[in-house]
């Protein structure tokens, strides 16, 4: 750690989509034990981060759910040029708290025996916009829609399954991977039936002259974090 | 633009049902806070007050998992043969009986008190039963407590969120309230319908507020002699 001892040990502050909150959880200790900063991190849907961000939020370092908000912050001069990343590729499973209640996610899609069917807004939720292009390309929608219930965020999407509330819902897979139960009956999407989650992170301009910020990032790309996200259910490049 | 007045319906639909069966509950619990001297007068008190205080998202998630299937209400109206009531207008109906409670127990409490026991004293003097009483006694003198319960309760219901959000799955034309619709336009950065219905939403809010403070300060002088 002499490269750590240089510099002073500083604090970082991120903003995190709430659906990478437990991997960011479990990857934020390792860095600071790597390098002796330190961490302060808020959760929330990518849009509201975005808007605060807009807002003058003091974040400096931004993880999205998408690309979309990253590349818009570049653009309105909120963000490092250059700086943007994909950390992380959201994979969309089908779940169901029962084991044994599909063996193909595609046949119980299509026999429709089912009262709900859960998935993310596609309008607001990144994995809500994959699962309805998941139902289109199996032709299925407007057959499903009737029977959406949706999720402000995946977050949401995924208490409506795991209440029983809907007996299945599209999810995200790192969510199945950090639920306790891990049992169930679970469908991964094929990745070609919907255009990939990328999340990409960027170095926001309140974190340009900080090192933790730029250290944080770089942490990020690290065979040690990739290794860790993996493990967590997402992919990554 | 197209308007979609869909919302809007809805959600005078799910404040004048609430409102109607808040008053019909709420009438007979704020009579009864009003008057009893029991001990536990004040557990019931706190209890009624509890959505006050609470985050809708905790309110949201425990009726999530009550109404649920897996849950105690689920079982029940389940084996009723009901069904479940998240994802139904139904459930919002519940929730929004919950969340607004307070709205309308404690002015109708405030009313019965400081009526005082003189006139139902008077009036059973007169041979007038409970009930005659009540409805003809009670009800009149405490008139702008009823009105302050209902004008609260509706608008309460109308800026309704989190609750609704979390129990209702956001479904067109069932659960799509006019909160989520204007949630929905927001963080699709469709700025112009979200005014829309945002102004709407906050011109009518102030309104009817308006309405309840000059009707209820109307009320109040006529009432003293």
């Amino acid at each position: 750690m002499l490269l750590s001892s240089q510099v002073t040990a500083a604090e970082v502050v991120i903003a995190v989509a709430a659906n990478f909150t437990d991997a960011t959880r479990q990857i934020a200790p390792l860095f600071e034990k790597a390098t002796g900063h330190t961490t302060r991190i808020s959760y929330g849907s990518t849009g509201k981060l975005y808007s605060q961000i807009e807002h003058g939020a003091p974040f400096e370092v931004f993880l999205a759910a998408d690309t979309q908000r990253p590349i818009k912050a570049e653009a309105e001069g909120l963000a490092v040029p250059g700086s943007r990343f994909i950390y992380a590729r959201g994979k969309l499973a089908l779940w169901s708290k029962t084991t044994g209640l599909f063996d193909s996610g595609e046949d119980y899609l299509k026999s429709g025996k089912f009262k709900h069917l859960a998935a993310g807004n596609a309008k607001t939720a990144p994995y809500g916009l994959a699962a309805r292009q998941v139902m289109t390309h199996l032709g299925l929608f407007s057959r499903l829609e009737p029977k959406l219930v949706r999720g402000e965020s995946i977050a949401q999407t995924f208490q409506f399954v795991a209440t029983g509330n809907a007996k299945a819902g599209f999810v995200a897979y790192s969510q199945i991977k950090s639920w306790r139960g891990k049992s169930g009956s679970i469908w991964e999407i094929p990745l070609h039936y919907y255009t990939p989650i990328d999340q990409a992170a960027v170095l926001l301009k309140k974190g340009e002259s900080n090192p933790a910020a730029h250290a944080f990032l770089a942490f990020l790309k690290s065979e040690a974090a990739r290794k860790k996200i993996r493990e967590l259910g997402y992919g990554v490049e | 633009m197209i308007f979609d007045w869909q919302p809007v319906w809805l959600t005078l639909k799910l404040a004048g049902v609430s409102t109607l069966i808040l008053l019909v509950i709420g009438t007979p619990i704020a009579w009864w806070l009003a008057r009893s001297t029991n001990w536990y007068k004040q557990i019931i008190s706190a209890v009624v007050a509890l959505p006050l205080v609470l985050p809708p998202t905790v309110l949201g998630f425990y009726l999530l998992i009550m109404l649920g299937p897996e849950g105690p209400v689920g079982r029940l109206t389940q084996s009723l043969g009901l069904g479940t009531l998240p994802f139904t207008f139904g459930g919002l109906v519940v929730a929004s009986v919950i969340y607004s409670m307070p709205f309308v127990v404690q002015p109708l409490h405030n009313a019965f008190q400081s009526l005082g026991q003189r006139p139902v004293e008077v009036a059973a003097t007169l041979r007038a039963s409970p009930w005659d009483r009540f409805m003809t006694v009670v009800i009149p003198l405490a008139r702008p407590g009823f009105l302050t319960a209902a004008v609260l309760s509706f608008a309460h219901t109308i800026g309704e969120f989190g609750v609704v959000l979390m129990i209702g799955g956001n479904i067109p034309g069932v659960t799509k309230v006019l909160s989520v619709a204007i949630y929905d336009h927001v963080e699709t950065l469709e700025y112009g319908q979200a005014h829309l219905l945002a102004a709407g939403l906050l011109a009518f809010s102030f309104v009817v507020l308006l309405a309840l403070y000059l009707l209820n300060g109307r009320l109040n002088r006529n009432h003293q002699p």
